[in-house]
């Protein structure tokens, strides 16, 4: 590794390292009531909202809340998405996305996927990317949070029924967390080149006299949020690979830190929340060490470079660069794949569909695993507490004792809950994906030949169910069949995890907190975080590693005996 | 049931009305003020007419100009059509094309891999430095400039590494174009 590479990994790590315990503490304090310079519009909200601020649900009504709203911000983007031609600011005149698409992308945006069937800049209005997509970019975020804080409280409470109240932990995701830090990122980005108007596309003639179209719009403001929200639609068709949506060095920096900043953050706040800030650095730990390994292996395989293209007098010193941008060569593309697949973010810098083999199962796998390392906005921090939950039960099963976690004890209950919404990721990427590996309609979608198609289909299937909304994006996704069953991918990915978490979380804030004995396995030394990861690896690879192997491992041994498709 | 519907349909109105219009319009209105260039698309003018964007490829054929990356840009560098061949590496396809561009490159010696791979955007302004030199016997030649001359005005152009580690060195190919173009016409 050249030098440069090693100091811009640090770099990245320290400033992770150094933003999210601080933001992890602000955010504590924004659930727990505590921040409030934005008091008025908050009380004016619940007043529009008639809700009593102090007045908190149980597990099954904060899911009701999550649900109703969810399905309220779905029919107002289908409908947009249907209508733009009838709606203002459409300066290139687009035409509405037929329900297919529309359906898809109303699903992929209001479950923080952000998938995307369609290009930005040649499908949708501004109208449809500002008052549409911008704002599901917020509130699919901020519903992950409060997600997340409501398990957190169901985990530190004793004997309680209530998790806390919907309509406030959204409110305050979206004054107090989001809302600020795109306002400074957003102007971070337009000061790097990002643009940021409501101007008709502009008509160049180039300097050799040919006609160029450069498409415009609000961009910088969507961006700003589709970053810090673990969301990762972009606002032009290849995402942040494009120069208008990422121009330098220093907006993918700001870029790649707004990706992880509130998932690491948010494992702190969990140690905040449940009062042993020693139980977030765990968590954050086990996480940070998948990462690493998943950095380390892509980075090593894109810097080999196409030995297939070795015959040709070509100088791959600086890696494997199709589908890549120079101004981020393969350092700045490797660290933002395994961020953006780690993070169920799913913007991407370059284009996962040409890395090599093995820098793709990568990035197959950080979305298979359930989007745990650091995961997206809150469900990435709910994901991972229930592989919390299923390690500690095979650590008691291990030693023949009641699995215990925090003071509560884990019993059947909760142990069928965690394994019932876990097995959402095995129905929507294996059987989902297999259906589409036979039905003729479906393969029509493929690509390339060979091994790789399979991990085409595989990566969609992938990217849906586990949220993260990046692609093998040569896989033709824009068709009434994968419309609907990618849709249907998302839904499944995010709710049952969603439900079965809260459920879980519900039942473990009515259990009694019993003190710590000698007898009490902690869970905040590395023994557990290697059990933690254990369990990940063992759950991940047992169930993914058959598929793994006819695609892209199965493609990097034909790689290196010289086969081409 | 009932009392989760209001709630529900007022912070979709209110969360819309906010995040969908006050926050894109306010930064809207700001940045126009603060960065006004940036915020309306880097676009660069000649004679007041705009050729294109600091930030966009333009597809340079002349032999007399510097080449940008291969682009699978609609039919080629559409600013308004981005896009990526996203061909994976044991694509024949892919292989072929590479070739194709490595003859068509008419490079002595070995070529950056840069300039015959497509990047992700089909859009990408820059060349790396190495990329950019292979080319100057060709534009000296169409030019009838010495090789020196060119040579410098590439260095001269080459953004380095901010801060010497974070990105990578390159140089914006529509940005040295328009140099070589004042230079001599």
């Amino acid at each position: 590794m050249s030098p440069t590479d090693l100091l811009q990994i640090l770099l990245f790590l320290a400033l992770i390292l150094a933003i999210a315990p601080f933001l992890g503490a602000y955010m504590a304090r924004v659930f727990e009531g505590r921040v409030g310079f934005l008091a008025p519009a908050e009380r004016a909200i619940y007043a529009a909202c008639g809700t009593d601020a102090s007045e908190e649900q149980s597990w099954s009504r904060y899911l009701g809340a999550v649900l109703l709203f969810n399905l309220a911000g779905f029919a107002l983007l289908f409908g947009i998405l249907l209508t733009q031609h009838w709606l203002p600011w459409n300066p290139a005149g687009m035409a509405p996305l037929d329900w297919d698409l529309a359906f898809n992308t109303a699903v992929s945006f209001v479950t923080n996927t952000n998938w995307q069937a369609y290009g930005g800049e040649s499908t949708l209005s501004y109208f449809s990317q500002m008052v549409g997509l911008t704002v599901q970019n917020f509130v699919s975020a901020a519903t992950g949070i409060a997600v997340a804080v409501a398990i957190t409280r169901g985990i530190a409470r004793r004997q309680a029924r209530t998790l806390g109240n919907f309509t406030v932990d959204l409110t305050r995701g979206v004054l107090y967390i989001l809302l600020p830090l795109s306002i400074l990122v957003a102007l971070a980005l337009v000061w790097q080149g990002v643009p940021q108007n409501l101007a008709a596309y502009v008509d160049a003639t180039t300097v050799e006299g040919a006609q160029q179209m450069l498409a415009q719009g609000p961009a910088a403001s969507q961006i700003a949020i589709k970053q810090l929200g673990t969301n990762g639609g972009g606002f032009f068709s290849v995402n942040s690979a494009h120069p208008y949506e990422n121009p330098t060095p220093i907006s993918n920096l700001i870029q790649m830190v707004a990706i992880l900043a509130i998932p690491a953050g948010l494992a702190l706040t969990y140690g905040h929340m449940v009062g042993d800030k020693r139980q977030g650095w765990a968590i954050f730990a086990a996480m940070g060490v998948l990462f690493l390994a998943g950095f380390a292996v892509t980075y090593w395989a894109e810097m080999q470079g196409n030995p297939l293209l070795a015959s040709l007098p070509v100088d791959q010193a600086a890696g494997n660069m199709e589908g890549k941008e120079t101004r981020f060569g393969v350092v700045n593309s490797v660290l933002w794949a395994v961020s953006t697949t780690a993070a169920s973010n799913g913007s991407v810098n370059a284009m996962h569909d040409s890395f090599t083999p093995l820098g793709g199962l990568v990035l197959l796998l950080n979305i298979q695993l359930g989007e745990i390392i650091y995961g997206g906005v809150g469900a990435g921090l709910y994901g991972m507490l229930l592989f919390v939950v299923l390690a500690v039960f095979i650590a008691g099963l291990m030693v023949g004792r009641t699995p215990e976690y925090l003071g509560k004890k884990i019993e059947s209950r909760e142990v069928k809950l965690a394994v019932l919404g876990m097995l959402s990721m095995p129905v929507g990427i294996l059987g989902f994906g297999a259906l589409a590996a036979v039905l003729p309609v479906a393969l029509a979608s493929v690509q390339d030949a060979g091994p790789h198609g399979l991990s085409e289909i595989l990566y969609a299937y992938s990217s849906a169910t586990g949220n993260n909304g990046s692609a093998f994006a040569g896989f033709g996704a824009d068709t009434p069949y994968h419309n609907v069953m990618l849709g249907l991918a998302m839904i499944l990915g995010r709710y049952a995890f969603i439900a079965a978490m809260l459920a879980v979380a519900g039942s473990l804030a009515a259990k009694k907190i019993t003190p710590p004995s000698a007898g009490s396995f902690p869970t905040h030394g590395p023994l557990f975080v290697g059990l933690l990861i254990g369990t990940i690896l063992i759950v991940g690879g047992l169930t993914f590693f058959p598929v793994l192997a006819l695609g892209p491992i199965a493609e990097h041994l034909a790689m290196l005996a010289g086969t081409k498709f | 049931m009932s009392n989760l519907i209001r709630p529900a349909l007022v912070l979709t109105v209110a969360m819309t009305l906010l995040t969908g219009l006050v926050y894109p319009l306010a930064m809207t209105g700001l940045t126009q003020m603060v960065f006004p260039a940036q915020a309306a698309g880097s676009l660069v003018a000649q004679d007041g007419k705009v050729i294109g964007s600091s930030l966009i490829a333009q597809g340079f054929k002349e032999p007399g100009y510097f080449h940008p990356r291969p682009s699978l840009a609609g039919e080629g560098y559409d600013g308004a059509l981005s896009g990526a061949s996203n061909l994976g590496v044991t694509s024949k396809a892919l292989i072929e094309a590479v070739g194709a561009r490595v003859d068509a490159a008419g490079v002595v010696g070995t070529v950056p891999v840069d300039l015959v791979t497509a990047s992700g955007s089909g859009l990408d302004p820059h060349v790396s430095p190495m990329a950019a030199l292979v080319q100057v016997p060709r534009i000296a030649q169409a030019r009838n400039l010495p090789e020196e001359t060119v040579r410098a005005l590439v260095q001269s152009h080459t953004e380095e590494r901010i801060l010497g580690f974070i990105g990578e060195p390159r140089v914006n190919v529509l940005m040295l174009n328009l140099a070589l173009d004042d230079r001599k016409p």
